[in-house]
This record gives C-alpha cells, structure tokens and sequence, in this order.
C-alpha cells in the first residue's frame, strides 16, 4: 500500500514523541488498543493549571506507520488548546488530514480514543467526572 | 554498486534467471507455433521444445517426463490435485489429512472439497513448524485417501519430514501429495527417494518465469490417476487442457536445469549470507528466529523482533523489500495464521519480518540490510509504549488492554 507523504513526514519525523511523568496530577496518560491487534498508542497531556489549555503532548505507538503518524498529528493538534476543543477533535478529521485510505481509519479511531482517554485520566486525577464527547 | 531497494522477498518470487530469459526469447518469436499442431514444423518445433523441457524438469525432481503435468502455477497445480484426487477416489473414501500451516492454496482447495463432501483433517504443527508423526498417524483412517503436507513452508522456510510422512500415507493406503513450490529447484528433491505421488511446483520461485507451474503425478507404483478439472482439447495426458504456454515451458525446463547443475554450489553462498544475516540480526535484544533453525530451507529467515509492528517496522526498512506477518488492516487485524498457529503470541507474530535470499543476493547487500535493519528497530522501540514497558520490568500480560 502506498502511504501518502503526510503518513510519511510523520512517520519519518515523528512529533513529540516522549514520555510525560504520568504521576503529576498536571499529566493526562491515555493507552488505547492492545498488542494483539498490532496498535498500541500510548498519549499524554500536561494541561495549564493557570489557564486551562494543553501545555505540552507527548505519544508512544506500536504500530504501523498510519498509527504512528495519526498519534504524531494529533499531538501536533492538541498543543495549545484548551481540553474542551482537544475534546472535539474527530478522527474524521485525523483521516482527511493524513489522507487514510479506509483500511488505516482504525488508527484515526485509536488516536481519538486516546486523546479522549488522556483528558479523562486528567479530570478524573483532578476530582472531576469522565466526560464523554462534548 | 550497491542499487536500492535490495530485494530480499525471494519466496514471493525470484528475478528471472538471464539463461532461462535467453532460452525463452525464440519461442515467442521465431518458434511460436501451437505444441498441438501435428501438421506443420512450427508445431513440430514448439512440441520438440516442450517435451525437452519437460525431461529437464523431470531430471531435478527423479521423475519420468510423461509425469509431468504443465499447469498455469503452483495454485493451479495444488487445486487439480486435491480436487482431481477427491473425485477420482471418491469410492475409496473421502477422508484427507493436512496441515493447518500449508499454503491458502491448499487450505481453500480443502475448505472446497468439505463442501463436496470431503472431511479433512488439519493437523496443527509443532512449535518449530514441523508436523508430529505420531499425531499424523494416529489421523489416519482406513477411508484416508490423501495426505497432503507441504514439503518448504513459504513464511518459515520449515523443511517438512517428507520421507517419514509418504511413508506413514502409504503404509495405510493413502496417496500422498505435497506442494513443493518453495523446495523444488533450492534443495534435492526426489520423488521415488521422497515417496511423492503428487507434487505441486511452480517456475517462478526458481528463477523461471511467472505464469507456469506443473504438477508431478505418479504412474507407476502406484498408478495416479486426477480427474481434469479443465475440460478441453485433452492436452496432458488428459489432466489438463489447454494450450500450453510454450516460451513459460521452455524457461521451467530450463529454470530446472540451472537450478540441478549449480543447486550445489548456489546454496553453499546463499545459506552463508543467510547465516550471517541471521546470526547479526538474532544479536537484537529479544530478536527470535520463528519456525526450526536446522530444518529449514536454506535461504529463508523468519525473524520477529518484540515490541515494534510488523507493518511500521516494513516502512522503516525501505531499502529493502521485504514481507511481515503482520496485517494492520481494518480488514484484518489478524497477524500470520502460519505464525499464530506455531503458537507465538499475536503480538510476536505482528513483529515478524520474512527474509527470503536468492543466488543474487551479494554479501554487501546483505550488509547493507542487516545495519538498515537494526537501525529501523532501534527508532521504532524508542517511540514504542511496549518496549518502554518492558524495560521498566512491567509484565504487558499484566495489562487489561481494550481490544478493537
């Protein structure tokens, strides 16, 4: 399958790619997929206290290279925006950005459900409930 | 010079041997008559050719030429047997024995002869890939008509106990048939030695070209009979007509006579740069080697390597071509069923990569692969979760993973 250069770009210069101290109350860690299935996306957030928006993002993936590249964009994207606006980022979007054929839109569902896990960890950490798509 | 991409895919199939490329080039010029013309020289020569091809053929394998059945490849090969043994014996029973680790070629061929009434039986393999003859034997039925083992396997390389297996068939009065596609023209294969009834091969994984492949089919001791599953003008003895791609034969056969005459000396070199890749690549941190180390084709490496995905690992790994058990597709995010069913664990067989070398494959390109190689795996494991869990000594079994 060819990949298009976007998926590539990521993939060969991937972005923020590191691991954040998963124990501050400051950091929001999502891990989504499972090894069987060939994807693990590990994706974690430092989020402001003063002003509420994501400060830094950080990923780790195991898989292939539209997964790389979905979770690489998507710590792109989350940088700078407030949990609100990280909540309404849509895989959809992800797909069109990277131009996934529909074999690779699985990848684009881990990142949305990895974006989403982190911001839970995060609310849940800091006394507030799980929320779902706002 | 060394020219990028390296091609290391060789049990998908081989570059065409330039001797083989140059036997060819008349029959689709000059000689390009019907073998089936009885009436003029065009027809004589093209018929002259083929039935030299097939003594060529005939002599790698210990056959008689007459046993040699012309088919489009080893698939066509594969489904004539099967199906042609199926309803040639259908009297004397309908019971067939393979593995669960042979090629889709023949597992589908068996899922539709179940259809017709067949019930086979699929053996699972050993952790090594090779088949326990105790469990074979003890499968086998007095209504047993076939056995059907692969004698190379195309993922692993795994060289079956072919011997040992024909004679466990006979012994109960079964015929046994074996795809040869990835042995055939890369170790010696013999089929009175070997006690083949049937076996299935194919031209293009041994230097020759694509589109062409045979089927060997016993006439004596005992006499095998296949019902054609092509109905035509009764080319090959019946078995299978239609017109034979005479320039494809004339490569086979000459496909099967370089591969006799330098087989010996080929796989000295191949099995030392195979080696050598091997034993670099096996230095990788929780590298594994899948599939028998000692019984096995000698240009084939199957090697997983923990923690990176198969697929992100083949992108990685650019210059060189090559093939993983790994599908990440929303299609199937099933990993290699040959690999799954050696018993590795899913994510092992995700993070397997197939080498396959030929008699072109250069030490330097072998160099070349295995540095592009440890490199790719390095980058992928630190941007991979997995390994950083295991190095910090956290057990993934541990984990509940949500599964999708």
């Amino acid at each position: 399958m060819a990949y298009s250069e976007k998926v590539i770009d990521h993939y060969s210069n991937p972005r923020n790619i590191g691991t954040l101290d998963k124990s501050s109350s400051k950091v929001g860690t999502g891990l989504v997929g499972a090894p069987e299935c060939g994807d693990v996306m590990r994706l974690q957030i430092e989020v402001d206290e003063t002003t509420g928006k994501i400060s830094d993002a950080k990923f780790k993936t195991f898989g292939c290279g539209s997964a790389i590249a979905s979770s690489s964009l998507a710590t792109e994207w989350l940088k700078g925006k407030s949990i609100e606006d990280a909540m309404n980022i849509d895989n959809m979007d992800i797909v069109e950005e990277l131009a996934l054929p529909p074999v690779k839109i699985h990848c684009s569902v881990l990142a949305e459900d990895a974006i989403k896990a982190a911001i839970n960890d995060y609310r849940v950490k800091n006394g507030l409930p799980p929320i779902e798509k706002l | 010079m060394l020219k990028l991409p390296i091609y290391l895919d060789n049990n998908a199939t081989t570059p065409i041997d330039p001797r083989v490329l140059e036997a060819m080039m008349p029959y689709f010029t000059t000689h390009f008559g019907n073998a089936a013309s009885r009436s003029h020289s065009f027809g004589w020569s093209a018929e002259e050719a083929v039935d030299y091809a097939r003594e060529q053929i005939a002599a790698l394998i210990g056959a008689n030429p007459k046993e040699i059945i012309f088919t489009s490849g080893a698939t066509e090969a594969d489904n004539l047997a099967i199906k042609g043994v199926f309803e040639m014996y259908a009297q004397k029973g309908k019971h067939i024995i393979t593995l669960n680790t042979e090629h889709k070629a023949v597992l589908d061929t068996c899922k539709h002869v179940e259809k017709l009434g067949a019930e086979v039986t699929y053996l699972s393999v050993k952790e090594d890939g090779l088949v326990d003859l105790a469990e074979l034997e003890a499968a086998m039925r007095p209504d047993t008509i076939l056995v059907s083992i692969m004698y190379g396997n195309n993922e692993i390389g795994v060289v079956q106990p072919i011997k040992e297996i024909s004679a466990i068939a006979h012994k109960h009065g079964a015929l046994f048939m074996t795809d040869g596609t990835q042995a055939v023209g890369k170790i010696p294969v013999d089929v009175n030695v070997d006690g083949i009834d049937l076996m299935s091969f194919s031209a293009h994984k041994m230097y020759g070209p694509k589109g062409v492949g045979a089927l060997y089919v016993r006439r004596k001791g005992p006499r095998v009979k296949v019902t054609a599953q092509m109905d035509g003008g009764g080319h090959e003895r019946g078995m299978r007509s239609g017109t034979l791609n005479v320039p494809g034969i004339v490569g086979f056969g000459k496909a099967c006579e370089v591969a006799r005459l330098d087989m010996e000396e080929d796989t000295k070199r191949i099995i030392a740069l195979r080696n050598k890749l091997e034993n670099e690549l096996l230095t990788v941190e929780e590298a594994y080697l899948n599939g028998s180390k000692e019984h096995r084709l000698p240009h084939v490496a199957n090697i997983s390597f923990k923690y990176v995905e198969g697929e992100g690992l083949m992108m990685g790994v650019k210059d060189i071509a090559v093939s993983s058990g790994s599908a990440c597709t929303s299609a199937s995010l099933e990993p290699s069923y040959v690999l799954k069913n050696l018993g590795l664990d899913d994510e092992l067989a995700h993070s397997s990569l197939r080498f396959g070398l030929s008699r072109f494959t250069t030490e330097e390109e072998v160099d070349y692969a295995i540095n592009h190689v440890k490199e790719a795996v390095e980058k992928l494991r630190e941007m991979s979760p997995l390994w950083e869990m295991f190095k910090e000594g956290i057990d993934l079994k541990s984990i509940e993973w949500a599964e999708h």
